[in-house]
């Protein structure tokens, strides 16, 4: 049998951005809190200590902050009528594990939705019609609007100490700014990060075109900076080693630099690490949570009972246990009918490389994950006209350098021998000397692309590894190839001595070898109608109301921007309900 | 070198005592790598840069074991390339099976082992491997490919505490500096030259 812990009022299930959020909020409010941690404790000291953590092979290619693959991994597929296999190494995507979750290695590009993007299936009809939206595209409107998130959208920006420039202030439009953000309540809290070599050039390139070029919204903190909480940040010094890695100088906003230092001393939580949750405890009639259980470093099964259950895993984890546990009706893709594992979307990249001549010097090792770079939002969302398109949705097009890690990060030109000595000449000759221009956009959600459980493979507990059917659609080629050319007109603005292209054409599968990014979304969707979604506005299961669930898994389709901003911004909305009504009569937040 | 012999076949090997490699396997991995990326005026070759040294090591440690890939079955090794590596083979593996798969194959072509032919004729046989064109019996001739150049481009690239990158010559061949990891300096000199040479994380310095 089981050792069986006290009780408390609410256990948290993995401790990333939304886990501690959570945190912060549910201890604030006075509540008894466990937070359950599959991975181990990590800390800005000693885990990400210079010069250990200036390690690329370490860190950036084995990946020792990562889900160990070895014990859980996913299957994919591409069609339905495949048999799906394990995704054995990492390429595509990077997992998060341990204290601060994917928050630690993450970028920080910091990016709130467009206002239509909110409410895409309306918009869309309503300005392009009803033939605008394919038939297998399921793409669906949030339950909450732009207005409703903006100040919690600000709050993350001021707990991350987000430096960008203001594009639209309360309505009224601000020089070097983004034109097509939604109204923001404030500015954001710290000015933008020092320009980089190449994203200077791209600005004005991109400018020369009359596009908008602004400075990436960075949570990487421009200047020392103490946040709402009293956590205090230094200035980033674009070391370079920033995303997949843990930032040495407090600079890049995290769960650790940002939230968990003013929890330590709560003496209602308690963190518990390595602890690797199996299951979300149901009572007998399947309606209310009473729990989680999780297998303890020892490898005891372990069941710890609490009232209000917060399922914060990231968005693969969440569907996933959500399936383990058997709550919510599984999605059926033959019939359309179910929600959990519906809606999987992904983001479509692409990129234009620039191949200047030896006397140019970008030094492209001097960068950040996000500080320091430059982007315009001109061709994202419905910021321009689609008519004639065929498409719906857009990208981000952007340039700057993370670091040029010469491993990963070797930008050679297409005609460069792959190997030998003609390889060796081309990386002297071209490593200082090239950058690239990205594209970064929406996948819309479609009726085959979806996740379940694995009938084969299974993790090292023993359990069914969740399984991804998914594939590119039309709609994804044709708003790649869109953007990718608006990004070579900008790279041929630049004059370089030679271009290269990287784009994926149609007819071209999901290639889980070459890293696109960490942007996973669906499968427990929110939505007005439990017909049709997993958890309402305020995140909280249709079918078991003391149990919400945080993350992109929320997301109805995917968009062009990266997703924590917004995933943040509905935590911070869900837990201000949590605090404000859930506690004073737990239940439903919305009648079914 | 004597005027009129061919250039020595065998190259130079890495200095060190091979900890995984058997001699044989230390002397075709020598000679592999020495083609991936051979020495000349621009800079080190893989060797002079220790990654022969550096494989042998991490097939030595947990990587070689597979440690960081999902290995649990059922394989399916004819499952569209796309969906990445899907072969039984830990790196230890790939490496053993097919290096005494190609050295035979080599053998059977040439009459001797890999490491005593040309550079040329290594060459060659490095272009047929890569396209698919060596056929071995249990484990895939590409799939070792690829893998093996990867793994050259990190010893090559990669921190020296990883035994690999000797003297930072690769990193000082393309400019890259190292675990320098602090550029305050020079934030607001984008454009111009950066003076400095890499650092390590063992702390040498250059510049
Ligand atoms: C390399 C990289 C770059 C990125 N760059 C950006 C960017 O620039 N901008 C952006 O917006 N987003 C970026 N992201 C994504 C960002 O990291 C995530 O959106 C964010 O961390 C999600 O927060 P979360 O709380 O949902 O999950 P996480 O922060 O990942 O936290 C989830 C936690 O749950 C734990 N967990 C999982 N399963 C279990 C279980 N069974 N039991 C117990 N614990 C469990 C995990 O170990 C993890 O610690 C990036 C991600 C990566 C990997
Ligand atoms: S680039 Fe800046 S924010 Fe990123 S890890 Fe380095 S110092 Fe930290």
């Amino acid at each position: 049998m089981s050792p069986r812990p006290k009780p408390v009022d609410a256990v948290i299930i993995g401790y990333g951005w939304t886990g501690a959020i959570m945190a912060k909020t549910l201890t604030d409010a006075g509540l008894s809190v466990v937070a359950l941690e599959r991975g181990p404790m990590r800390d800005t000291s000693p885990d990400f200590s210079y010069p250990q953590v200036a390690d690329e092979l370490r860190h950036g290619i084995r990946g020792e902050y990562w889900q160990p693959l070895a014990r859980e991994t996913v299957t994919i597929r591409h069609r339905l009528d495949q048999e799906a296999v394990p995704y054995r190494q990492y390429g595509s995507f990077v997992l998060g594990n341990g204290v601060g979750g994917a928050g630690t290695h993450w970028n920080g590009q910091q990016w709130r939705a467009s206002p239509e993007d909110l409410r895409f299936r309306s918009h869309v009809l309503e300005r392009y019609g009803a033939q605008a939206i394919g038939p297998d595209m399921t793409i669906q409107d949030y339950p909450v609007t732009f207005e409703e998130l903006e100040p919690h959208f600000d709050h993350f920006e001021k707990v991350a100490g987000v430096s960008g420039r203001a594009g639209n202030l309360r309505g009224t439009l601000m020089p070097g700014g983004n034109p097509f953000e939604g109204p923001r309540s404030d500015a954001f809290p710290n000015p933008p990060v020092a320009d980089i070599e190449s994203s200077i050039r791209f600005a004005r390139a991109a400018r020369e075109l009359g596009y908008n070029a602004f400075p990436m919204p960075a949570a990487n903190a421009s200047r020392a900076y103490t946040n709402p909480y009293g956590v205090r940040m230094g200035p980033c010094n674009l070391c370079g080693f920033c995303e997949r890695f843990g930032c040495f100088l407090y600079s890049k906003a995290s769960p650790q630099t940002t939230i968990l230092p003013i929890l330590k001393h709560r003496t209602n939580l308690e963190v518990r690490p390595n602890a690797q949750v199996t299951r979300i405890l149901l009572d007998s009639d399947g309606k209310r949570a009473v729990g989680a259980a999780y297998v303890d470093e020892k490898g005891d099964l372990i069941e710890q009972r609490a009232d209000l259950v917060i399922l914060s895993a990231f968005q693969m984890h969440n569907v996933r246990l959500l399936l383990l546990s058997g709550i919510g009706e599984p999605y059926d893709p033959a019939t359309g009918k179910g929600v959990v594992g519906k809606n999987y979307a992904y983001q479509m990249v692409s990129s234009v490389s620039a191949y200047f001549d030896k006397d140019v010097h970008l030094n492209p090792f001097i960068g950040a994950g996000a500080g320091g770079q430059q982007v315009i939002d001109d061709f994202n969302s419905d910021h321009f006209d689609h008519t004639g398109l065929g498409f719906i949705g857009g990208s981000l097009i952007f340039a700057g350098a993370t670091g040029a890690r010469p491993i990963e990060q070797m930008n050679l030109p297409p005609d460069a021998p792959r190997w030998g000595a003609g390889w060796k000449a081309a990386a002297a000759a071209h490593y200082g000397h090239s950058m690239s221009v990205a594209t970064m956009g929406a996948v819309m959600s479609y009726r085959d692309a979806y996740l379940d459980l694995d009938p084969t493979y299974r993790d090292a507990l023993g359990q069914p590894l969740l399984r991804m059917t998914f594939n590119w659609h039309e709609n994804e080629y044709r708003l790649a190839a869109h953007a990718n050319a608006k990004a070579r007109s900008i790279v041929e603005a630049m004059k370089p001595k030679s271009i290269g292209v990287n784009l994926i054409k149609p007819g071209e599968n999901y290639d889980v070898r070459r890293y696109q990014s960490t942007h996973t979304t669906g499968g427990a969707i929110m939505g007005a109608d439990p017909a049709t979604s997993v958890i309402n506005r305020y995140s909280q299961s249709w079918d078991v109301p003391n149990l919400f669930v945080m993350g992109a898994s929320a997301f109805p389709q995917n968009l062009g921007y990266n997703p924590t901003g917004l995933l943040a911004g509905l935590a911070y909305f869900s837990a201000a309900e949590i605090r404000d009504r859930y506690l004073k009569a737990p239940g439903p937040l919305v009648d079914a | 070198m004597v005027s009129g012999c061919a250039p020595s076949a065998a190259p130079q090997l890495d200095d060190r005592e091979p900890q995984f490699f058997t001699r044989a396997e230390w002397r075709f991995v020598n000679a592999w790598v020495d083609r991936l990326i051979p020495p000349d005026a621009t800079g080190p070759g893989a060797i002079e840069a220790g990654v022969p040294g550096f494989i042998d090591l991490q097939l030595a440690g947990p990587y070689g074991a597979g440690a960081y890939w999902y290995m649990s079955g059922p394989f399916h090794p004819d499952a569209p390339a796309t969906l990445g590596y899907q072969h039984p083979h830990t790196p230890r593996a790939l490496y053993r099976q097919a290096i005494a798969g190609l050295d035979a194959d080599v053998r059977r072509r040439h009459g001797k082992a890999f490491a005593a032919l040309s550079p040329d004729a290594r060459d060659a046989y490095l272009k047929l491997v890569e396209a698919d064109g060596v056929g071995l019996e249990g484990v895939s001739a590409s799939a070792f490919f690829d893998l093996a150049w990867r793994n050259t481009r990190e010893g090559y690239f990669s921190d020296p505490i990883h035994g690999g990158n000797r003297g930072m010559a690769a990193w000082r061949m393309v400019g890259f500096p190292g675990a320098r990891a602090d550029f305050t300096d020079w934030m607001d000199k984008p454009g111009a030259p950066y003076p400095l040479g890499p650092v390590s994380i063992g702390g040498r310095k250059f510049g």
